[in-house]
Order: C-alpha cells, then structure tokens, then sequence
C-alpha cells in the first residue's frame, strides 16, 4: 500500500510523545534515537518488501519493542520517569505499562503535554515554536531553519537550548495537576497561532510549505480539542480562525502563480467545507464571558467568508471588530488592518488618514503591506504618481519573488 | 533471458523522517518499475545488519562480515536479457543517493 504523506513525520511526534512517557523528558535524546531506529528499520524492510497494510502500527510495534529492550536492559543504569517508578522495574508490571503507553488515548494525551511542555515560559516564543514542529510535527532541525528561512546552525543552537529547558525537568506537563494550566494554556494557543501565521503570512516563497505549516497547526489544535481540559472557548476561536483563514488558501495564488489580494480572488475557489466548520467552531466559541484576539480574529474571517464580493463585505461590521481587537491586543499591523476596512467604508482619504493617526507607525517602516496599502489608497485617490513610489517602496522590501512581482504588477498598474 | 543477483552494498539512509520516507519512497517505485517491466523476479529481502561468521566447525564469531561501507544489506533477483542490460537496470538504484552501491552478479546457469 502507499503510506500517507508525511506518515513519517507524522508518526515521529506520536512516537516520541509515548516513549517521552515512559524514559522521562531528561532522556528526549534517547526517545529520538529510539524514533530514529524504527524509522530505519522500516526503511530497510519496506524498501523492498513494501510498504505494509497498517504503517503507523508497524512503527508503533517496533518502537515498542525497542523500549521494552532497553528499560530491560538498562533498568539500574537509567533513571526513567519517575512518575512510573517501579512499575517499570518490575517484568510483571513492564509490559502492560509500555502496551498502555502505546494506546492510541495514552499517546493523545502525551501529545498534548509534549505540547505544553514545549511552551515553557523560560523559552522565548519563536523557540516554543521550534520546538514544536521539531518534536511534535517531526520536522528536522534543517526542516524547521527552511520554513522559518533562518540558518541551520542557528536554528540547531535554539532547538538545542529548547531541549536543554524541556530536559531539566523530569516529566511532561500535567494538565491535571499544574495551578499553571490557564497561562500555559494561552501560551500554547499563541505558539499554535504563531505557526498558523508564518504559513499564511509568512516569508516562505513555496506556497506547499506554507500550506504544511498550517496544516501542522490546525492538526495540533484539533488535539486542543480533543482534551476537555485545553478544549476552552478560547481553543474553539482559534481553531475556527484558521479553518475560516485556511478556507481562502486555494485562492491566493492566482492560474498563473502570481498573489492575489482579497480584493481580487477568485471568491468560488475558497472552501466551502472549511468554512463551514469554521463557522460551527466559533459558534461553540461563544462560551463564557472573556472574549479573546482569537474570537475577534475568527468573526473578522467570518465576515470575509460570508461576503460574495468585497464590494459586498460588511465593511462596517469588520471596522467595529477591529476597534476591539485593538482594545484587546493594541498592534500597528491590526490598526493597519483597521485603517484598510476603514477606507472600504468611508473611502481612501479616511483611510488615509487613519493611517498617518497610527501611533506608532514608525514599526510599519519594514512591512511592505504598509507601503503596498499606502499604495492602494493613493491610487484610489487619483494620485497615481505617488502610488508608483508607495508600490516601488513596498517591492523594495518584498520578502520573496511572489511578493516583488505583486508589488511590481500593482506599481506598473499605477504607470498604465 | 538470465538470472542476476543484486547485493546492496553500504550506503546511509538516515535523515529527517521527512527524507527517509521520501528515499523508502523511491526504492518502492524503483522497484515497481523494474517489475513492470518485467524484470523482477523476486523482489528478494533486507538483511540484518548483525550475524554470525563461521569459519570452520569452532572458529564462530558475531561479524562485522564487511566494513559498514561495503556491508550487504539486502538482495533482489531481477532477469535481464545480459550482465550489460542488468548493471544498466540497477542504475536507477535509488541507493546511491545515499553512498552505497549494487554488486551485480550473475546466477550461473545448470
């Protein structure tokens, strides 16, 4: 049979999850070579005899199997997880312990806690990241430096030190247990919509790329969910902005590669199923009293997605949505954002104005949209000469090939 | 038509799990093709890298039978039309990727 894309990687994050388990965190090194083995073994057998009917428990039983040896083996000379103290000393109470953490429940929850484990708070924010698609996603150190267009060398030395954070403690995250869960629950979303985002927005030129971290990061949510303790309202939002974001992917990238703007896609390519669930996740989102960027970020999607055109869009309704994302989580880039929608309502000098009120403005001087939105209000206003100079501006800064030939394109659009 | 013997010799296929099931994915198109075309005729079996070499009735002792480099790790019988066409076939072994290489050899006929 042919396996699944990325089954591999796939697999990795689940493997290491159930083994972490069983040796303890300190010994991650241990679990990845154990990973590591299995990975070559059944390269070795399935090359040539092919791939089997069921690969993921193939993995699982030889990753099993290799555990079982080495907690035999090397029983005095290791210290394991010490939650499980002598239940893994004894031969009677060994096998049922490994079978257990191989289950498919044991290694859902194991994910999870690898996950919270990820986000420590002695770790900054782009390193949790790392991490995470490191270990839980099965991204190799070179994998995760590409996506994030950082050098290896230095992505090594972070993942490194990640380990080094993850490792000093002896077990994984308890959701149970720790006082800690509400503010390391937050930090897990925010890592979760940090790698959502450098998919859709992100530098990376290869669009395939992008999409595969978005696809990584909505995966990782669904776990959220799955969990009744880490299943909150505000999990719900940020699952529902992505399946509602996701849903415009296929519409991006126009027939002949080139980007295309909200303003100018090809609206019947958008998933309709994607929307539709996202829709139904922000539904189960509107619990509780505390509304988060992720609610507010959802509904704006939501807005978007409902809209037959952009002429169409409840420009209204995203402008009051922006108003308190803003209140919430005050950013040059959402005030950016708002500015934009303002001037769909009221038109481009209001627009205009709203972004010379930015406060500080000053962080905007790297980000080609600013430049490229500039470009548009001023293009709508009839001054074509400084639009072309807005559009050069924002080309200058483009981030990759894709980006530069949109900015050039609207830039040559201004000259016609 | 004749009978070849293809020895995989060395080669090192670690890597990302990303890269490794892309190289498992080569060989089992690779391998596919030959059939296809009609050349397989046992896609034949991996090796474990450990062993025991025995040299007359006491002299037995775990391997190593070759050094890593050059360490058999598996076989397949193909049928060619001659040791020309079969060396020809085994160029597409996806196991040069990765620094190892294929001994051809003929089976000998009775």
């Amino acid at each position: 049979m042919e396996p699944g894309d990325h089954l591999f990687r796939r697999e990795a994050g689940r493997m290491v999850a159930a083994l972490t388990r069983l040796f303890g965190v300190h010994n991650l090194d241990l679990a990845e070579d154990v990973v590591q083995d299995a990975f070559c073994r059944a390269l070795e057998v399935w090359k040539l005899r092919g791939v089997p009917e069921n690969p993921s428990a193939w993995l699982m039983a030889t990753a099993k199997n290799r555990a079982l040896d080495i907690l035999r083996r090397e029983r005095t000379a290791r210290r394991y997880a010490p939650e499980l103290g002598r239940l893994l000393e004894s031969e009677w109470t060994l096998s049922p312990v490994v079978n257990e953490a191989f289950g498919a429940p044991a290694i859902r929850d194991d994910q999870l806690r690898m996950m919270f484990s990820c986000c420590h708070p002695q770790l900054p924010e782009v390193a949790q990241v790392a991490l995470i698609l490191h270990i839980l996603c099965g991204f190799g150190v070179s994998e995760v430096a590409a996506a994030f267009l950082t050098r290896t060398a230095a992505m090594e030395k972070r993942v490194a030190r990640g380990k080094k954070v993850l490792a000093s403690s002896t077990r994984l995250f308890d959701l149970a247990e720790e006082r800690e869960l509400p503010r390391r629950l937050s930090a897990v979303q925010r890592a979760l919509y940090l790698l959502f985002n450098e998919g859709y927005h992100g530098a990376h030129a290869q669009l395939a790329v992008r999409a595969e971290l978005c696809r990584e990061a909505m995966h990782l949510c669904d776990l959220l969910q799955e969990h009744p303790l880490s299943a909150t309202p505000e999990s719900y939002a940020l699952a529902a902005l992505m399946c509602l974001d996701a849903a415009r992917l296929p519409a991006r990238v126009d027939a002949s590669g080139n980007l295309s703007s909200l303003y100018d896609q090809d609206r019947s390519l958008w998933d309709a199923a994607l929307i539709a669930k996202g829709d139904e996740l922000l539904d189960r989102s509107a619990t509780g009293t505390r509304v988060s960027e992720y609610h507010i970020e959802a509904a704006i999607a939501s807005v978007h997605a409902r809209a037959r055109t952009a002429e169409s869009t409840h420009w209204d309704a995203i402008v009051g949505l922006y108003d308190t994302l803003l209140a919430i989580r005050p950013s040059p880039i959402v005030a950016l954002n708002r500015a934009i929608a303002v001037a769909q309502l009221d038109g481009p000098a209001r627009g205009l104005e709203e972004i010379a009120a930015i406060a500080d403005r000053a962080r905007l001087a790297d980000y080609p949209f600013y430049f490229a939105a500039l470009g548009e209000l001023e293009l709508r206003s009839g001054r074509r000469e400084s639009a072309h100079e807005h559009f050069l501006s924002a080309r200058s800064l483009a981030r990759n090939p894709m980006e530069r030939r949109f900015f050039q394109q609207r830039a040559s659009a201004c000259v016609a | 038509m004749s009978e070849f013997l293809y020895l995989y010799r060395g080669g090192d296929s670690s890597g990302t799990p990303e890269q490794m099931q892309k190289h498992m994915q080569k060989w089992v198109d690779w391998l596919k093709d030959l059939g296809t075309k009609g050349h397989l005729k046992d896609q034949g079996n991996p090796l474990e890298p450990t062993g025991k070499v025995v040299k007359g009735r006491k002299a037995i002792s775990d391997g190593p039978f070759a050094e890593a480099k050059d360490m058999i790790g598996g076989y397949t019988l193909v049928e060619a039309k001659d040791i020309a066409q079969a060396a020809d076939l085994s160029a597409g072994c996806p196991i040069f990727d990765t620094g190892g290489f294929v001994e051809v050899r003929p089976i000998m006929k009775m």
